[in-house]
């Protein structure tokens, strides 16, 4: 040990008695206080878990008009609108005659609905995700194999918008919808008129 | 013949092994360790699948509050005094060297430039007090919210904006911040969520 024992118990027999030595055994108990004292400190004053990020990439609102919005097909849009007290609505195609009908956030509401009109891509990813896990397979192939199924060019686009009823909550659930259900398209827009109205005719 | 006694033990402990131990801990807990930034309000933020880390540097932060305010911050000292002249000039604020420094102390700030001067020069425990952080008005009449993030990007190209928002934020906020980074041009982001198991694992 790191405290050297002088003591002169092994020569009491010897019977001479030499000058008195000062015992050089530090007693290191409040040392080791002061130490978890300070871990304590550090413990309590850092954040050991960093906070989880979500990444969106809101579209530009220049190049909007010309290209980006005459792609999308009727059969395969779907509208959410997220209206007060946690409810979504939902609509496919077409905002004139359009039937609203209401969803909410769980597993077998918003998730159920993305997921069957997601069919393919869904289980394609389910499917790539399985292989991964089995064969070790390289992170750059895995995020390569998944941006291609990720194009298919017959997977849902869909349109989030937002009330003002709605909150910040909402969004973020409704956002993490689209990266459970694997949607790659997806955006975040606002609310216009024939929308409004439809709202207005459900009286929410 | 010497009488035969029982040795007593000795009641000292040896508390090197414990000191040795105590202190890797700590030197553990120092190097690792990156300190909880202090925030004017504590929000609760919404939860997501995201396993996305955050960076910890190069990092602006934008924090809505339930209320509706906005909070603003860059991360680095030397950084955040550039940036305060930047808007000190940009709106004809005269801040003294010293209101600068102080301002480079902290972490966000959520208050409208006219009220900069008083802000800074309050005592560090009412700082936090709601009725001293006004937010930072982000509205289309007088958009400050959009100056902070431009200069914030004149002084460190290389940032990354970062949102805060607690769950109950109503959305009309929300997309007013949103409308002001679309007008910058700064069209991808990361929202801050918390960890929520993935489904199916």
């Amino acid at each position: 040990m790191a405290d050297i024992s002088q003591d002169s118990n092994t020569h009491k027999k010897g019977g001479k008695r030499r000058s008195k030595k000062l015992p050089t055994r530090i007693d290191f108990t409040p040392m080791v206080d002061l130490g978890f004292l300070l871990i304590t400190f550090f413990m309590l004053a850092t954040s050991l878990i960093k906070p989880q990020t979500m990444e969106i990439t809101m579209p530009s609102d220049k190049k909007l008009n010309e290209e980006d919005k005459t792609v999308a097909k009727a059969s395969q849009a779907v509208t959410l609108i997220l209206g007060k007290n946690d409810k979504v609505f939902y609509y496919f195609g077409k905002t004139e005659g359009a039937q609203l009908i209401e969803t909410n956030y769980s597993p077998e509401g918003l998730r159920k609905l993305l997921l069957e009109k997601n069919y393919d891509v869904a289980r394609q990813v389910e499917d790539l995700k399985m292989e991964k896990a089995k064969t070790r397979m390289e992170e750059d192939v895995f995020q390569k194999r998944l941006g291609e199924i990720k194009a298919n060019k017959n997977a849902p686009i869909v349109r989030i918008m937002a009330t003002d009823d709605s909150n910040y909550k909402n969004l973020v659930d409704a956002l993490d919808e689209m990266n459970i259900c694997s949607i790659s398209r997806y955006a975040i827009v606002d609310i216009d008129l024939p929308d409004l109205q439809l709202i207005k005719d459900k009286n929410i | 013949m010497p009488k035969v006694k029982i040795k007593r033990k000795s009641t000292w402990i040896d508390m090197t092994a414990m000191c040795d131990v105590a202190f890797l801990l700590l030197t553990f807990f120092m190097l690792t360790s990156n300190f909880t930034k202090k925030e004017p309000i504590l929000v609760a933020t919404p939860s997501s699948i995201s396993e996305i880390k955050i960076p910890e540097t190069n990092i602006m932060t934008v924090l809505v509050d339930p209320s509706g305010k906005v909070y603003f911050g860059i991360d680095g000292q030397e950084k955040r005094r550039q940036l305060i002249e930047k808007m000190a000039a940009s709106y004809k604020v005269s801040l003294t060297t010293e209101e600068m420094k102080r301002y480079s102390l902290l972490d966000l700030v959520g208050n409208p430039m006219y009220s900069m001067k008083a802000y800074l020069n309050l005592s560090p425990d009412v700082r936090d007090l709601p009725q001293n952080n006004l937010g930072i008005p982000a509205d289309s009449t007088d958009n400050q919210f959009r100056e902070w993030v431009r200069s914030a990007r004149e002084v460190n190209p290389d940032m990354r904006i970062a949102i805060k928002a607690d769950q109950k934020t109503p959305y009309p906020v929300i997309r007013k911040v949103m409308k002001s980074l679309q007008e910058l041009d700064e069209n991808r982001y990361n929202l801050i969520t918390r960890l929520e198991k993935a489904p199916g694992k």
